[in-house]
């Protein structure tokens, strides 16, 4: 911003009165009566959390990431410009780190918004004991990432594990799951599809019980089969739905950090050191704190033109009238 | 309703029976081999072919956890952690919502619209500022270091909102006429009338804060100090590759995670589920 001592010593009349007359003007309507103060009151607990925990950290991981921080200590940062994110740009190990997690994405996102669509569709039929089965459905939902990497641990065991042994009994011999880089990512990315699926099962079926049924009975009247009016009829009224689980779920899965934590620790071979992992163990595994940081606002950066694609594409598409 | 079944509807019916039995065995079958194992004396868990239902029933694990390890411990910090973020989340965030949906003060709007745009802001991006925040107020290794990050929140704030609109102007009018304060109205009229969202927020507080791992991870560095979720990742984390881990114990220290958590879905389940498709509607 330009900043001139002679036009702020000698401003202009005008917009002097102007500025002054319209600070009056804010004054007078915060003391009028139809302003109720007390709102301020019931509001500030949460502002002053919403300060403290979440500006103060935005602004100060900004500031982090262009200082060479590597003690938690206040004292010694220099302020090293942009060499942080000059080094980020030719750093091999962080960009492999974005390919596991854009991985990860494609694998999890895709076929988890797809297998929980499929169990929506069935669920919306009329069928006795929903209820029992949304609740089964539900356990992996609210369940511990650490108890149920766990679990998974055990069942994707190559020797003893319970899924290799059942492929057996269909004459397959199962891949040494979470121990081979080319198959663990796709190990996690399958638990995460399994876990999720009844939660994004509930958001399907929600879409899918705003879908009015006469526009079925008309499409069977008009001939269509079912295969056709799943195309031509479901699939395009749950638009905002599959765009809101495709958002979420890119954001969501863009972030993995527990399972990886419990399951491979980022291995074997770094074959699943996913971004928010390798800024995990950057910053406090090697306390390279202002590094970190600047990893993790390129990450951001990344999540953001990613969602503002989608919602252009979702704008786009909006145009297409039925 | 007599309803005359076609051929159709019966094979749709089957299709539809076998393909929920198939999704739910896949979905249950992991936890009945975790409860079947945790059942188990170390050295036996895996027998050929594997034992889905238990075949023994012995609980030294059990009793290895609470007597030999501090679960007892990290059960107890995991509880009191819980509450405390639940109660100060219900308190914090209908108090906002209240402001936010039925006082008109300067500036409300613009405010509210500022929290919503904190909803985007990924967690990752905060976390490390926060924890040098967190390490200079001398929070590391305490309880309110675990608990206060997490006592408000942006959506708990949205969630109540919009519950606090549907009530009818005329309950705050008529209660402004026979002189109560804002006060008043909030606790006495508002806070009644929307138990099933507080519900909601509180069922989706318990599990967010019951089952987090990252912030326990970087805050609670001392033992006495780890959640059940957060104890469970370590003791998981073998020394070496070549130890064979005690599967069994792990197993009994899973359901002693996930127990709690599940009491509370099947208690709450209607909140939950609802406060899932309320977010999927509205988001």
């Amino acid at each position: 911003m330009l900043h001139n001592p002679a036009a702020s010593a000698a401003p202009s009349p005008g917009t002097g009165a102007g500025v002054l007359g319209r600070l009056l003007t804010l004054w007078r309507r915060f003391w009028s009566r139809s302003n109720e103060k007390v709102g301020y009151l019931f509001i500030l607990p949460s502002l002053i959390h919403l300060i403290a925990f979440l500006f103060i950290p935005l602004v100060f991981s900004f500031f982090l990431s262009f200082r060479d921080w590597t003690k938690p200590s206040f004292a010694d940062a220099p302020y090293v410009g942009l060499d942080n994110y000059q080094f980020l740009l030719g750093d091999r190990r962080f960009w492999q780190a974005m390919g596991n997690s854009a991985y990860y994405t494609a694998l999890a996102v895709p076929l988890g918004m797809a297998f929980s669509l499929a169990i929506a569709i069935v669920m919306n039929q009329k069928l006795k004991g929903k209820a029992f089965f949304r609740t089964l459905f539900f356990m992996p939902v609210v369940s511990s990432w650490v108890a149920v990497s766990i679990i998974w641990l055990t069942l994707l065991d190559p020797n003893v594990g319970i899924v290799n042994y059942v492929l057996k009994l269909f004459g397959v011999t199962g891949p040494n799951w979470l121990g081979d880089p080319r198959s663990a990512m796709p190990s996690i990315a399958l638990i995460a599809i399994w876990k999720s699926a009844g939660f994004n099962m509930v958001i399907w079926l929600a879409g899918l019980q705003a879908i009015p049924q006469e526009l079925y009975e008309a499409a069977a009247i008009d001939g269509a089969n079912r295969w056709q009016s799943f195309w031509r009829i479901t699939l395009p009224l749950l638009a905002p739905t599959s765009f809101f689980l495709a958002v979420t779920g890119v954001i969501g899965a863009l972030q993995v950090f527990t399972p990886v934590y419990v399951l491979t620790k980022g291995g074997p071979l770094d074959s699943t050191n996913t971004a928010v992992f390798h800024i995990y163990r950057r910053a406090f595994q090697e306390f390279d704190f202002g590094y970190a940081s600047a990893q993790s606002w390129v990450l951001f950066a990344v999540i953001f033109v990613i969602t503002v694609i989608q919602v252009g594409l979702r704008r786009r598409n909006e145009e297409i009238q039925y | 309703m007599v309803e005359k079944l076609t051929p159709q509807m019966v094979i749709t019916r089957i299709v539809g029976y076998g393909v929920l039995i198939l999704v739910a065995g896949m979905m249950i079958v992991p936890f009945m081999w975790m409860v079947s194992t945790s059942l188990k004396t170390p050295g036996t868990e895996f027998s050929y072919p594997p034992e889905i239902l238990p075949t023994q029933l012995d609980l030294t694990n059990y009793r290895t956890l609470f007597l030999n390890l501090p679960f007892g411990r990290y059960f107890l910090n995991t509880l009191f952690i819980t509450l405390a973020t639940v109660a100060g989340q219900l308190l914090i965030c209908s108090l906002a919502a209240y402001g936010f949906a039925r006082l008109n003060f300067m500036g409300r709007d613009t405010i509210f619209v500022l929290y919503l745009t904190t909803m985007m802001i990924p967690f990752q991006i905060t976390l490390i500022p926060l924890y040098l925040i967190i390490t200079q107020l001398g929070w590391v290794n305490t309880y309110q270091g675990l608990i206060v990050p997490g006592i408000s929140s942006a959506f708990g704030i949205f969630l109540l909102r919009q519950s606090f609109l549907n009530i009818p102007r005329d309950y705050q009018d008529a209660a402004r006429i026979d002189g109560a304060n804002e006060w008043q109205i909030f606790s006495r009229i508002f806070l009644p009338l929307n138990g099933p969202t507080l519900a909601t927020l509180g069922v989706f507080a318990f599990m967010g804060t019951w089952t987090d791992l990252i912030w326990p991870l970087l805050i609670a560095r001392n033992e006495q100090m780890r959640t059940l979720e957060l104890g469970l990742a370590y003791f998981n984390a073998r020394p070496n590759a070549f130890l064979q881990p005690n599967w069994p114990l792990l197993m009994a220290g899973s359901v002693v995670v996930m127990l709690p958590v599940l009491i509370v879905y099947i208690v709450a389940q209607r909140y939950f589920v609802q406060g899932i498709a309320l977010s999927g509607v509205k988001g």
